[in-house]
């Protein structure tokens, strides 16, 4: 690491955003992620039917849409887990599936519903994440300390992972991905089962990297974090983009959420259940 | 209330193996076995309603203690006991205890074992049938029995529940399995050896075992025929005292688990211990080594074959000290080379869907490929080395041991290589991370045994120049054909090993998306 850092967690590396990209003149002007044309087929089933979408450099971007819109699988494709049946996707100009170690040099990825190594103990899955990516041990050492403070785990640090709550599990999962301090984060559902401190700890920290120039892109299905949160968002549902752009852009004066049934539909007004209601 | 839980029972059992025919023909295949056995123990007692009133009671008491040791055991050991009528589900449900109690003894009766142990049981009614009265006491001694029997297993399964719920004792209790199981021959071998010593001494144990809870209800009935009421009173009580307490204790436990949550993991550690991958080179090979290390030693699944390894000389041994004739342990150097080498074959399968952090991280598929296949070689190499040494030693034999060297070195590196292709192509049925490693999923079976199938079958192929020169040793007696051997093991054996792993490097950062959608199928 060449440039003084003073929190190395909190901001994406200056090294990488220079020398990965090979254009720095323009690095405002390219999105930090760029897809076109996505498209993927299970069997006979299409999850994702087309999608393009920019995600401009440093905004804090929400995907939101209902379950099996697709939301998953898109961003497996654009973080080079899932291959894709057509389209691009490319993280700050470099093609995720052209050079894909490069790709994913820029990225830090959670992926939803993926197992960890769950017989190492937190601290050795962090440490065992940086060192995947040729880290340098000293660097290493002194992120995961960082890191494990970051996310309030440093008293389980000797625990095994098999042996943490769902949402402790959630938080190591994030810290492996924030460890290479990537320039594009993308967090696929990083708040289910996280409880409410950690979570305000996590946005916190995930704040604090988008105001030092790093790109979040969350998936989610909490409208109202997402409103909160977020600058940017887009609306997937039936593998196809509804909408995109700023929050104000798209909730057009309604709250988030109506905005989201409004385009998404299925909202049903029945009566049902009357002998639930106690009174 | 207790004829509701057995029906559900019985509900469970037909839905279960409504879900898959193969339920159907394991259990069909349970049943024939169980069969075969009440067929032959129910002929036996029957039979020995002809034999001496002394031979018949030892036999029924021996017989019967071993099944109430059984049945308090079993649980112990298979983690994977019946937990169908589970007592943790009911808590919801307000149901009063003695007939939750009764419920779930008698429903422990329905299953093979159940029916099993109670077909046995009764028939000893036949062997006592020389009066009205011994017939009397063995079918009330037959009932105390089979109760005992199920009230211990209850008893076993409740006190353990919470433990077997910790990851900790379902790991020890998975590896703690494989040891007898392997070293089932020597341990029949030998306890029919020492029962055939000892036989003289039988009948003075059985008097002294029919005194124990073990075997006092199985020996009421043969003290009633032998005229010693007295015993036989005596024995109906110790007999209905243990049932009571066995009772007694299993009610107290349920009582406690159902208002306590199973255990819930260890306590906090606090961090600063990295182990190996502090210790190995901080690279991403080094580190996928250490990481792998680690699992050989805290995953069940992996640490399962490596308990193999150790009782593999142990049950070769005993056979050859039975013959007198050692040759057979010559077999062991190649032998565990090849199981070692070829147990990182499924590595990928293994890792399911964590194998999604290597590919996220974009590490070199060359890294990958030789961190694991490092990770293997640093404690097979040691192993192969020892039992090759020892075998020489033990034989003498050192002549042979460059032959041997160079067959099993070169199977291992060799083995090695072709695990690191086989594994970045290939996926099979594995059993998923953190269950037991007896439990295969199911899946695509077709292609777990191509894979494993035409993987041994190129194996063989490879290692054709060093089985070759090996069989021309012994044919010539000629040592000059060893010392080739441990050449063109090593040689060969190593450039193999460092092509299977650049191809297999290559094949995984070439197909690594697929791959992880691959073992997403299970998972």
């Amino acid at each position: 690491m060449t440039a003084p850092q003073p929190d190395p967690v909190l901001q994406p590396d200056p090294v990488l955003h220079s020398g990965a990209v090979g254009q720095p003149h323009s690095a405002p002007a390219v999105p930090a992620l760029s897809i076109r044309g996505l498209a993927k087929r299970f069997g006979g089933k299409i999850a994702v039917d087309g999608i393009s979408l920019d995600v401009p450099a440093g905004s804090f971007y929400g995907i939101v849409g209902p379950n099996g819109a697709g939301k998953t699988t898109t961003l497996s494709m654009a973080t080079g887990l899932q291959r894709p049946d057509f389209g691009t996707a490319a993280v700050h100009g470099v093609d995720v599936w052209q050079r894909p170690l490069e790709a994913k040099r820029l990225m830090g990825i959670l992926p939803d519903g993926v197992r960890l190594f769950d017989r190492l103990t937190g601290e050795q899955l962090i440490t065992y994440a940086g060192l995947l990516r040729g880290m340098d041990k000293a660097v290493v050492a002194a992120r995961v300390a960082d890191l494990l403070i970051a996310m309030d785990l440093q008293d389980d640090a000797g625990t095994l992972v098999v042996d943490y709550s769902a949402g402790m599990t959630k938080k190591i999962a994030l810290a492996s991905a924030l460890i290479h301090a990537p320039r594009l984060l993308v967090l696929d559902e990083p708040f289910e089962a996280v409880d409410p401190v950690s979570a305000a700890n996590i946005r916190s920290i995930l704040d604090g990297y988008v105001r030092s120039g790093g790109t979040v892109i969350v998936s989610s299905h909490v409208m109202d974090l997402v409103q909160r949160m977020c600058d940017h968002v887009a609306v997937v549902a039936g593998g196809r983009l509804l909408a995109a752009g700023t929050v104000d852009e798209v909730r057009a004066g309604a709250t988030l959420e109506d905005r989201f049934v409004q385009l998404v539909g299925g909202r049903s007004h029945t009566e049902g259940l009357e002998w639930l209601r106690t009174s | 209330m207790v004829a509701h839980l057995l029906r559900l029972k019985l509900i469970l059992l037909r839905n279960g193996l409504r879900r898959s025919p193969w339920q159907l023909v394991g259990m069909a295949f349970a049943g024939l076995y169980a069969v075969g056995v009440v067929a032959t123990l129910v002929t036996a007692l029957v039979l020995l309603r002809g034999q001496p009133d002394d031979l018949a009671q030892t036999v029924v008491v021996l017989v019967g203690s071993a099944a109430i040791l059984g049945w308090g055991l079993v649980p112990l050991i298979a983690s994977a006991t019946d937990m169908t009528l589970d007592p943790a589900r009911f808590t919801t449900f307000a149901i009063p205890m003695k007939q939750m109690l009764a419920g779930l003894a008698l429903g422990g009766l329905i299953g093979i074992p159940g029916v099993a142990t109670s077909l046995v049981a009764l028939s000893t009614v036949v062997t006592w049938s020389r009066g009205v009265l011994p017939a009397l006491a063995a079918f009330v001694g037959a009932v105390l029995g089979v109760l005992t029997c199920v009230v211990l297993a209850k008893v076993v399964t409740t006190a353990t529940a919470s433990l077997a719920a910790s990851r900790r004792f379902k790991d020890i209790s998975a590896i703690a399995f494989i040891v007898p199981l392997v070293l089932l021959g020597p341990l029949v071998a030998g306890l029919g050896q020492g029962i055939s010593v000892s036989f003289g001494q039988l009948p003075g144990f059985v008097r002294t075992l029919s005194w124990t809870p073990l075997g006092a209800p199985w020996s009421i009935a043969g003290d009633v025929a032998a005229g010693q009421t007295g015993a036989a009173a005596l024995k109906l009580l110790i007999s209905v005292a243990t049932l009571a307490a066995l009772a007694w204790a299993w009610k107290l436990l349920l009582e406690r688990a159902l208002v306590t949550p199973p255990y819930a993991g260890s306590g906090k550690r606090k961090g600063g211990r990295l182990g190996l991958l502090a210790l190995l080179p901080a690279t991403p090979a080094g580190a996928v080594m250490a990481r792998c290390l680690t699992y050989w030693l805290r995953d069940p699944r992996y640490s399962g074959s490596l308990v193999v390894i150790p009782l593999l000389p142990v049950v070769l041994a005993f056979q050859g000290a039975q013959t007198g004739d050692f040759t057979s342990l010559g077999v062991l150097a190649p032998l565990s080379a090849f199981i070692l080498a070829w147990s990182i074959s499924a590595d990928v399968s293994y890792d399911n869907t964590a194998f999604a952090l290597h590919l996220a991280t974009g590490v070199r598929g060359v890294a990958d490929r030789l961190g694991r296949a490092l990770a293997c070689l640093a404690f097979a190499l040691p192993v192969v080395l020892v039992f090759a040494l020892g075998y020489s030693a033990l034989t003498g034999d050192w002549a042979g041991l460059p032959g041997q060297l160079g067959l099993s070195l070169g199977i291992l590196f060799t083995g090695l290589g072709l695990s690191s292709v086989v594994s970045a192509r290939y996926t099979v049925a594995v059993p998923l991370p953190g269950d037991s490693p007896f439990k295969k999923p199911p899946g695509n079976v077709g292609q777990t045994l191509a894979v494993q199938f035409g993987g041994l079958l190129v194996l063989m192929l490879l290692v054709l120049p060093e089985v070759g020169l090996l069989i021309a040793q012994v044919v010539t007696g000629n040592s000059l054909f060893g010392w080739l051997n441990l050449a063109t093991g090593t040689v060969l054996g190593t450039g193999l090993f460092v092509a299977g792993v650049r191809l297999g490097g290559k094949w995984l950062e070439a197909r690594g998306p697929e791959l992880l959608a691959q073992v997403s199928v299970n998972r």
